[in-house]
């Protein structure tokens, strides 16, 4: 396998490296196929430890910087959300729950940095018409390519977790890039880097794994039994996964599907309504040329001519 | 016999062959604006249909012009179909003799339909294409609307567009069938398209295949006289 | 800070108290959280809210703001009961063992010496009983009635755990839980931090609030080792180099003090400097004070102080009050007694409280002058913005001139973390516009002014004429210029005083550190406790070596800590009588049995045997002081005060409203509410997606918290018909603000002495200028009162009223 980059955790490479995402490391592309890649890369992934995560947006902000986007300034609606919610200015939103604990008798403050889970099976590759437009590279992540989006939003409709937004501005799809061009250059997620308290981790996906467990057996520690790793199964797991200290129950945390998978209503959209659809109409061609083969087209004779003007004499 | 099989524009034109007035200038135009917008809405639609004709999609300029224009295609062929419906859609209303005609369609698809009752302005099949055609017409512009996410995102819910978008992508199918019915029924018929093109038929035509509608015509004296002298 | 930010990874439990760290220093936080995941530490919030800090606590327990001294007399008065004491450490290294004079007494909440009429105290009983050797008297067996453990004993018995219940409104199982986890740490090998910011100072009685934290800390054997101490976390990047430069009227740099108007001459200046040693052997660093104070006069005057001028003492300005804080300042210019104002860095008319005052004061000026990166709110103060500012701009003659300054990241320079780290930074960008630094546009003032003063003389023109003006540049000093001054050099070639023939240092030589500055004018030196930052050995302060050999969270080697790069203060403390740890696990120094060595530098002498001299060696004692002599103003004890607006009557002394010392100016006294009229708890803080008023001009930060709001409980929402983010009017009797209303289950109604109080809680970063949407502050409602001995204005407890509303009009 090639060099894995570099965790966010440690000293990134100072000097340029060359970008080592390329065309040849994708192992699925949009609405068309691609040859098999040339190498495997170290699958990545980016874990969010909600347990550690204070709410404080850097990661907002760092998105915002990075990315170079331009998010409205809103009003106050009464919570801490702000943007409301994702934008396609906004790749990353913190979202708040307060939520008592029926166990405990007390309040917890559940905050849990949304965005793009970066599926292996991706809901939003697989919904998207456009060739080219969403790639997955064979470390993990899930890349929209802008020049190829034609912004119909059906990734929208894809993605199990309601990710993608549609510019007003250039009419494409926008989410998290995990920041590939960062990460193709062994820096780390712009979140991960400014995240005050390293509940964002970025690494090999084994590696964070392996951090989870470790946190996941501190949580248990601290009494909370149900802390656990959610890298859902549904979806051939996420490249983005949450240390969840109620992984029980991971819809308090501002409705995480407990058991996210693309919508039956996708796949048969994508799947069956595609066979059916090519099937009913080639029925229907078909049968218009077997037709036309069979019964000689239905002509007006002259004998019909005559009744007709007979009985338009008759009337007239 | 019904005043609704009977248009204002219907009229008998004696002469050798006699020649029946079908679909007026209005009408004709109307159809056309219909059929041309339904063919661009297919073939932009399949484009995002199936990833091995998003070629099409070089017609419209590329993906995101035919991703733009789709929608407002789709309705314009929504307020020319309702035209079409203003017009017709009383001649397409259900009668009894359909019954009788139904139980012959058989004779209808092997080319024999000298054995089949006579048949009004339209016949029973043509009146199924019409009103399925209404009916996946309006949910396509619902559902249409649904992920129309340029203007309308916020009307939806997200899993509502996912319904949204499988019903549009089935309704469009059938419609892409009912409308390769309704195209080849045309042409196998010989002298139809006249109707659409110049308007009128023979009247051999239309004793053929809607001879109640041509009694009905000559019954009421909706004969013109001819302006020449015939042949 | 005693400790540094890296050094709470060592620690074993964190208190948040009085502050709201994951909010407010999300990024020394993480220091919290390393805690947790290296060492299992547990994290306690006490807070009137539940907090970003609480979110990720182990243990979270309410207390209503203002009663936080009850609370930690609670958890004494619990240590004291159960026995949780590391004895050896406070046998040794506090005051517990003296004898206090006879006459000393407390009742009723106040101690002796008190006088309604002055609001002051006569302090003179607050004192150790002297022996005839010349020493404080000690009962090493605290059997005398009178010696700091039976009356701190007692002081604190009040506060049992239903009375902390009935104050704070703090549930007695959840007090209780706190009690059990904080006192396990009086174990040698279990230590707590105490991690604090302005939820304590902003007080009427602030300083006691932390004062009664560093009592717990000491009785648990806490302070001067590593992951314990007392963390102050500052509230601004470089406050804590503005207090150490002394940019209070009352200060010079290095903690020294500007002369008060009783000093007429130096002697007598010295003469109350010359701190004594108060027991046998100890140190009393501060004996060295004359050495600072005439180095810091040779830095600023050179040749013009000489010994026959007495170090240019007399140019020094004299005190007629104990300072001019911003409350005696503001004061004044509202009783139309100055003239012009210099804004250098500053936004009063949204940091100062009580704003209408504010905008009364500064429209009574001639001349304001504000010197700002960005437009405050104070520059536009005459600009009428609707409700936001309603006012009439035509009546308001003040000369306002804006001087654009630079930003941080636009000059060279060093900055001072909360943990005394001088962290020298470079320019990062060129300044926009017109922008100048800072030190160009004070150069330019001083030149102009020396011109005037050359050209015209003046009654005393020669601090002005005299003052050291070498740079390379006179028009701009230079940031290294300006800290090699700090660091201080030789003016004279120095010789070792036991061997003259033995030279120390050439003349003209950077000085290595503070150890090394003479009383006789031979030294110049501009802050004594930076000196060692910018020696012969170079910018230590740009140092970036980030190696922390066995990882003790020293880090050594990274950029400069003050004094003499010293992480920990007090850390002599972290070992016992014999010189060796307290916790091995921990070591910090240790005796090697003729010298003091280990990862820091040892905060006393190399070679002071451990068993002699003291580890607090800057108290004239040698020991720490749970009681404080005569040294705060409101007691040598704390003792709960209630803020000035308060829910409650004092349970404890039912006829003391407030701070009985508190300054109180006249003018002020009609606008102190009782809750009949403005029932609910207000208190003041930050968010963590803003700093102060200045995010709000950045677009990030406005899009991440867009709009001013307040928040409250469900419970008050549903009493007054208040909707989920819904407008709210919020008024107190200096003013209103309108807000959006945040409905929260994070506060709760509390029970104080039977009656529920409902906290209405008021971020502060809006305002009328910026990208954000225009709002108020809290200070348009918050009391013209500070704390006792230092002025921190009360923003964090006083009473408001609440209403729904419609949307402000802007203009």
């Amino acid at each position: 396998m090639e060099p894995s980059p570099h965790t966010a955790t440690s000293n990134p490479p100072v000097a340029a490296t060359a970008a080592n995402l390329s065309e040849r490391d994708l192992v699925r592309r949009s609405a068309s196929s691609v040859p098999p890649p040339a190498r495997q890369l170290e699958p990545v992934a980016k874990l969010i430890d909600v347990s550690k995560c204070i709410g404080c947006k850097a990661c907002q902000s760092a998105c915002i910087e990075w990315n170079d986007t331009n998010p409205a300034i809103e009003t106050n609606v009464g919570v801490y959300e702000n943007p409301h919610d994702l934008t396609p200015d906004m790749f990353t939103l913190m979202r708040f729950t307060e939520w008592d604990n029926p166990q405990t008798g007390n309040l917890e403050w559940l905050i849990r940095k949304d965005g793009c889970m970066h599926c292996e099976d991706p809901g939003c590759l697989k919904a998207c018409p456009a060739p080219g437009a969403i790639v997955q590279y064979s470390n993990g992540i899930v890349d929209f390519v802008h020049e190829n989006c034609i912004g119909c939003g059906y990734c929208i409709k894809g993605c199990p977790f309601n990710i993608p937004r549609i510019s007003k501005v250039d009419h494409t799809a926008y989410k998290c890039t995990l920041c590939s061009d960062r990460v193709s250059v062994g820096q780390g997620p712009a979140c991960a880097k400014a995240c005050p308290t390293h509940a964002i981790s970025f690494g090999t996906k084994e590696d964070m794994k392996t951090l989870a467990n470790s946190r996941i057996e501190d949580l248990k520690s601290r009494g909370y039994e149900n802390a656990g790793l959610y890298d859902p199964p549904g979806v051939g797991g996420t490249h983005v996964m949450y240390v969840l200290h109620h992984n029980d129950q991971p819809e308090i945390y501002s409705n995480l599907p407990r058991d996210p998978r693309i919508s039956p209503v996708v796949n048969a959209w994508k799947g069956m309504a595609k066979y059916l659809g090519f099937a009913a109409m080639g029925l229907a061609a078909a049968a218009g040329v077997l037709h036309s083969a069979f019964v000689s087209p239905n002509r007006v004779s002259s004998e019909d001519e005559e009744k007709a003007e007979d009985l338009v004499k008759e009337k007239t | 016999m019904a005043d609704r099989d009977i248009a204002k524009e219907d009229a008998i034109h004696p002469g050798r062959p006699v020649v029946v007035s079908r679909y007026n200038l209005g009408a004709r135009i109307n159809h056309w604006i219909t059929a041309a917008s339904l063919i661009l809405l297919a073939l932009s639609g399949l484009a995002f249909f199936h990833p091995s004709l998003f070629f099409l999609t070089g017609l419209f300029g590329g993906g995101q012009d035919a991703r733009a224009i789709h929608p407002w295609i789709g309705v314009v062929l929504f307020f020319s179909f309702a035209g079409l419906f203003i017009r017709f859609w009383r001649a397409n209303l259900p009668e009894k003799s359909d019954k009788a005609w139904l139980a012959h369609a058989n004779d209808m698809i092997t080319g024999n339909e000298e054995k089949m009752p006579e048949v009004g302005r339209y016949n029973p099949i043509q009146k199924f294409n019409f009103w399925v055609m209404a009916i996946l017409i309006i949910a396509l512009i619902v559902t249409g609307f649904a992920i129309w996410d340029q203007y309308f995102f916020d009307w939806t819910t997200i899993p509502q567009k996912r319904i949204a978008v499988l019903i549009h992508s089935l309704a469009a199918v059938a419609l892409i069938c009912i409308w390769i019915v309704h195209v080849y029924a045309a042409i196998w018929a010989r002298g139809t398209l006249s109707a659409m093109t110049r308007g009128s038929v023979t009247g051999g035509w239309a004793w053929k295949h809607h001879r109640r509608w041509l009694k009905e015509l000559a019954e009421r004296h909706r004969v013109k006289k001819p302006a020449a002298p015939a042949e | 800070m005693t400790n540094s930010w890296t050094d709470i990874r060592n620690t074993d439990l964190v208190v948040i108290m009085g502050g709201n760290a994951a909010e407010a220093h999300p990024c020394g936080f993480k220091w919290v959280t390393e805690a947790k995941a290296n060492r299992g530490a547990k994290l306690i919030v006490v807070d009137p809210r539940f907090t970003r800090s609480a979110s990720v606590s182990d243990f979270y327990a309410p207390i209503r703001q203002g009663t936080d001294i009850a609370f930690l007399l609670g958890l004494i008065n619990y240590c004291i009961l159960n026995d949780k004491i590391q004895w050896q450490y406070v046998k040794a290294f506090t005051n517990v063992a003296y004898i206090v004079k006879e006459g000393f007494a407390y009742n009723d909440g106040l101690f002796t010496g008190y006088d309604e009429s002055k609001r002051d105290y006569d302090r003179s009983t607050w004192e150790y009983e002297i022996g005839p050797d010349g020493f404080a008297v000690v009962d090493d067996t605290l059997q005398n009635p009178r010696c700091v453990w039976n009356l701190l004993k007692a002081h604190v018995a009040t506060y049992t755990p239903e009375m902390v219940e009935r104050i704070c409104g703090t549930p007695k199982d959840k007090f209780l839980k706190v009690a059990e986890m904080v006192s396990e740490c009086s174990s040698p090998t279990k230590t707590m931090t105490s991690m604090y910011a302005l939820g304590w100072t902003q007080h009427s009685k602030g300083s006691q609030n932390i004062r009664a934290m560093a009592m717990l800390q000491l009785l648990l054997g806490n302070i001067g080792v590593r992951g314990g101490g007392m963390n102050a976390l500052r509230g601004h990047s470089n406050i804590q180099g503005l207090t150490d430069i002394g940019l209070m009227s009352n200060l010079l740099p290095g903690y020294l003090n500007i002369p008060v108007e009783r000093e007429a001459d130096f002697t007598t200046y010295m003469s109350s400097r010359a701190f004594k040693p108060l027991r046998p052997n100890q140190t009393s660093y501060w004996q060295n004070y004359k050495k600072f104070f005439v180095s810091f006069q040779k830095a600023m005057w050179g040749d013009a102080a000489t010994v026959q001028n007495d170090f240019a003492y007399q140019y020094l300005p004299k005190l007629d009050v104990p300072a001019y804080d911003v409350l005696r300042t503001f004061e004044m210019m509202h009783q139309g007694k100055v003239n012009g104002y210099f804004c250098q860095g500053f936004n009063p008319l949204l940091a100062f409280p009580n704003r209408q005052k504010i905008t009364e004061s500064l429209s009574k000026l001639k001349w304001l002058v504000t010197m700002d990166p960005l437009e405050t709110e104070t520059a536009r103060f005459w600009e009428n913005h609707g409700e936001y500012n309603n006012v009439n701009t035509a009546s308001i003659q003040t000369e306002v001139i804006q001087l654009p300054t630079t930003c941080f990241a636009e000059e060279d320079g060093a900055l001072v973390n909360s943990g005394r780290w001088l962290q020298w930074h470079w320019a990062g960008g060129t300044p926009p516009g017109e922008a100048k630094h800072d030190t160009w546009i004070m150069a330019q003032i001083h030149l102009r002014l020396r011109a005037l003063y050359e050209k015209e003389g003046g009654p005393f023109p020669d601090p002005m004429l005299n003052l050291t003006w070498n740079y390379k540049d006179r028009n701009e000093p230079s940031a290294e210029e300006l800290a090699r001054e700090l660091n201080g050099y030789a003016v004279e070639t120095l010789y070792d005083p036991a061997d003259a023939t033995k030279v120390v240092l050439e003349k003209g030589k950077q000085v290595v550190n503070f150890s090394v500055l003479r009383d006789d004018g031979t030294t110049a030196c501009g802050c004594w406790i930076f000196s060692g930052c910018f020696n012969e050995a170079g910018n230590n302060m740009a140092r970036r070596d980030n190696s922390d050999p066995d990882d003790t969270g020293a880090y050594p080697n990274w950029t400069f800590s003050w004094p003499l790069n010293r992480r920990i203060l007090y850390n002599r403390a972290s070992a016992d009588l014999q010189g060796n740890p307290w916790d091995p696990s921990r070591k910090l120094i240790a005796w090697d049995g003729t010298k003091w060595a280990g990862y820091d530098v040892p905060d006393i002498a190399p070679n002071a045997k451990p068993d002699t001299v003291g580890p607090f060696i800057m108290n004239q004692e040698g020991v720490s002081r749970l009681f404080a002599r005569g040294l705060m103003r409101d007691g040598p004890f704390p003792v709960h005060y209630e803020p000035f607006e308060a829910p409650i009557a004092n349970v404890i002394a039912p006829k003391i409203r407030g701070n009985p010392v508190a300054r109180i100016f006249q003018s002020d006294v009609a606008q102190f509410a009782t809750s009949d009229e403005f029932p609910y708890a207000a208190t003041s803080y930050r968010l963590t997606e803003h700093f102060h008023y200045w995010t709000k001009h950045n677009r990030v930060n406005a899009t991440l918290q867009p709009e001013f709001f307040v928040e409250i409980s469900e419970q008050l929402a549903a009493e007054k018909g208040i909707a989920h983010g819904g407008w709210v009017r919020v008024w107190s009797k200096r003013g209103e603000v309108k807000a959006k209303a945040v409905v929260t289950k994070r506060i709760k109604p509390l029970m104080c002495d039977g009656k529920p109080v409902h906290v209405v809680g008021i971020p502060l970063h809006w305002g009328f200028t910026g990208a954000a949407r225009k709002g108020w502050g809290p200070n348009s409602l918050t009391p013209f009162v500070g704390d006792a001995n230092i002025e921190t204005p009360e923003y964090k407890a006083f009473l408001v009223n609440i209403e729904p509303t419609t949307a402000p009009v802007a203009v």
